[in-house]
């Protein structure tokens, strides 16, 4: 099972280092959304994955009976996918609003920042 | 078994006394900076209040993170648990005394920008967050420097890179989104991947909290997965730091956003990514360093020659402040690349004058902007006429981040230096002292240009031009700018004239780092 998943994050680390590698600011997008849910289920695999209990603890005891699945991926998860998916809302409106003031979706052209000519600095003192 | 027992003995399981009063200064720093960006958020549209909210509550920081360091001092690592769970269970909060350094000087830092900020942040930018964005920011950066916990380390990055986010396109300006772009990007790639090293972390080890990996890493016998970890966390870390080659997001960005704002990231944010690098480097992955070491060492003088090759090339103020950064970065990277507790002592020294002079210098480009009204190299000039103590903090400034003496850069080079000749890397400390001269070079040209000179580049040597349009007399300056500048400027003088507590400070930071057992020992030994 492990194993399985192991090689569906690498597709989806695969899939999403090619998006990101585009010129175009959707496509790095979308390469950021499947980024952050291949890193939220290598964290699910990481923590292996067991078909048990619920990691409930009986009446006045401590300690759970007997082995019982991994709570602690899943809360690890949860937090991620809360996390990615606010920065995933904030960067569809930041490449709406470029899109929008810059006129381009295309990295090479929104050069406003870093403009293709720039003068010299002084030469000599 | 528990099981049967009548009643559950919790002391397996919980801290049971009472947390003492002076360890509750470790999370004070993020309870009140929360607190204040949350009453700071309620009362937005009280533009004229929301300084002095901002100011108050860094101020209590400033005075908390005083007594942390204190008790760090006389104490050793103090640690405390959430939720009074025995670690590795509960998040922990460890403080040592490299942690509590770099949380004071932050919060030094930013004081100085929150003062900065009344007179140069518009109303309406007040009124879309400035305040709240800034106090969350220290809460982010704070809570990276003293967390116990690798997941949550995770959780105060990304908090100080959403208000990062929300501070940079402060303005709405086409230049500002453009920067935004790719500041926002790779920087969330970088701080992905630091995820998925720390998901794989937790598969290897089965912990999150970091003493507990240092040690279980330590009892590791097949280091090949430790080697690729650490291999990762530096690429993640180097990416935030700014390093080369993963650097050009920085000068890419830094110069759109407001002049504060600049001052802020320059001063805190690089510096996060290299206390996580030195964190997690020396104190969960030594094994790892000590392989990756001349990789770092490499990466170390690329970025700095970058930095002063780079600063050297600009026109623009701002981007010429941005290469120095980086220059910087490479400086503390020289540190982790040697190891031993001298150079380490230095990269920890360096830190702090980085977050100090990082922070004075964008602040130092705002008055100049103000006084000359233009950023470029050729147009700006004869300011030395027009403010003579402008000119002289400027000096000092300047000077400062060249790492010359009397000031606070040179003993935290001067600390780079002696380690790496100790352990017997020359390059690197070559690699130090040519990157320094190039900055020399650099800021003494930006200092002659816009001070010295009479006016701008077509002025004949000995004339005083007249002042530039756009721009305002020295009487005009508010005192809400001169007083930030006088302060940092100070404190990297007294800095440099009496470095032996500093030094003992760092010495003492660099030691904890490279020997963890009063790291772990305060996390599983230590808790009262």
């Amino acid at each position: 099972m492990e194993t399985l998943f192991s090689v569906l994050v690498g597709i989806l680390f695969a899939g999403s280092i090619y998006l990101l590698l585009s010129r175009k600011l959707v496509r790095i997008l979308l390469g950021i959304a499947i980024l952050g849910n291949a890193v939220n289920l290598l964290i699910f695999t990481a923590g292996r994955l067991t078909r048990d209990v619920p990691p409930i603890i009986p009446l006045k005891s401590y300690l759970p009976v007997e082995a019982t699945a991994n709570p602690l991926p899943q809360a690890l998860v949860l937090t991620a996918i809360v996390i990615s998916f606010s920065f995933l809302a904030f960067f569809l409106v930041l490449g709406y609003r470029a899109y929008q003031e810059l006129g381009t979706d295309d990295l090479l052209d929104m050069r406003v920042a870093e403009p293709k000519e720039h003068s010299e600095p002084p030469l000599g003192y | 078994m528990a099981a049967t027992k009548t009643t559950v003995d919790i002391t397996a399981a919980m801290v049971t006394e009472a947390v003492p009063l002076a360890d509750w200064l470790l999370v004070a720093p993020v309870l009140l900076t929360m607190a204040g960006g949350a009453i700071s958020i309620i009362f937005r549209k009280k533009s004229a209040t929301q300084p002095w909210i901002a100011i108050t509550t860094i101020a209590l920081v400033i005075l908390s993170n005083i007594g942390l360091l204190n008790h760090v001092l006389t104490n050793g690592v103090v640690t405390m648990v959430m939720g009074s769970w025995l670690p590795p269970f509960g998040i922990a909060f460890t403080a040592d005394p490299l942690g509590a350094l770099l949380a004071l000087t932050a919060s030094v830092a930013t004081m100085c920008v929150a003062v900065f900020a009344m007179n140069s942040i518009a109303e309406n930018e007040r009124r879309y967050g400035f305040y709240p964005f800034l106090l969350m920011l220290l809460c982010g950066v704070t809570g990276s420097f003293l967390t116990g916990d690798i997941f949550n380390l995770y959780v105060w990055f990304e908090v100080l890179l959403i208000s990062s986010f929300g501070m940079q396109i402060l303005g709405n300006e086409k230049v500002q989104i453009d920067g935004a772009v790719k500041y926002a990007v790779l920087n969330l790639i970088a701080t992905t991947l630091f995820l998925a090293a720390t998901g794989l972390l937790y598969g290897l080890v089965g912990t999150l909290n970091m003493a507990d990996i240092a040690g279980k890493l330590k009892a590791f016998d097949n280091s090949g997965p430790m080697l690729g970890l650490a291999t990762l966390y530096f690429l993640a870390f180097a990416m935030k730091a700014a390093a080369f080659p993963v650097n050009f997001w920085l000068p890419a960005s830094y110069h759109t956003p407001r002049l504060v704002v600049a001052a802020i990231f320059a001063g805190l944010l690089t510096k996060v990514g290299v206390y996580a690098l030195l964190r997690v480097m020396l104190l969960l992955m030594p094994e790892g360093r000590d392989w990756l070491a001349s990789l770092i060492g490499i990466v170390a003088i690329a970025t700095m020659l970058t930095g002063s090759l780079g600063a050297l090339a600009q026109t623009d103020i701002r981007r010429l402040m941005a290469y120095l950064v980086i220059a910087g970065i490479g400086a503390m990277m020289a540190g982790i690349a040697v190891g031993n507790e001298v150079a380490v002592s230095g990269a920890i020294f360096y830190s702090m004058h980085s977050v100090l002079i990082m922070t004075a210098l964008y602040l130092l480009v705002a008055f100049m902007f103000q006084m000359s009204g233009t950023f470029s190299l050729r147009e700006i000039g004869g300011l030395y006429i027009r403010t003579p103590l402008g000119a002289g903090i400027g000096l000092i400034l300047l000077l400062a981040v060249a790492g010359l003496p009397p000031f606070s850069g040179f003993w935290a080079k001067l600390l780079l230096v002696a380690g790496a000749l100790e352990a017997g890397r020359g390059w690197v400390a070559a690699g130090i002292l040519v990157s320094g001269l190039f900055t020399t070079i650099a800021v003494g040209r930006l200092w002659i240009f816009a001070f010295w000179r009479g006016g701008n580049e077509h002025t004949v040597d000995g004339i005083q031009a007249l002042p530039i349009a756009r721009s305002s007399d020295a009487a005009d300056i508010s005192w809400s700018i001169w007083l930030p500048l006088i302060i940092l400027t100070a404190l990297i003088f007294v800095i440099g004239i009496l470095p032996e507590t500093m030094m003992s400070i760092t010495e003492n930071g660099a030691k904890t780092l490279i020997d963890p057992t009063a790291y772990i020992g305060s996390v599983f030994g230590g808790i009262r």
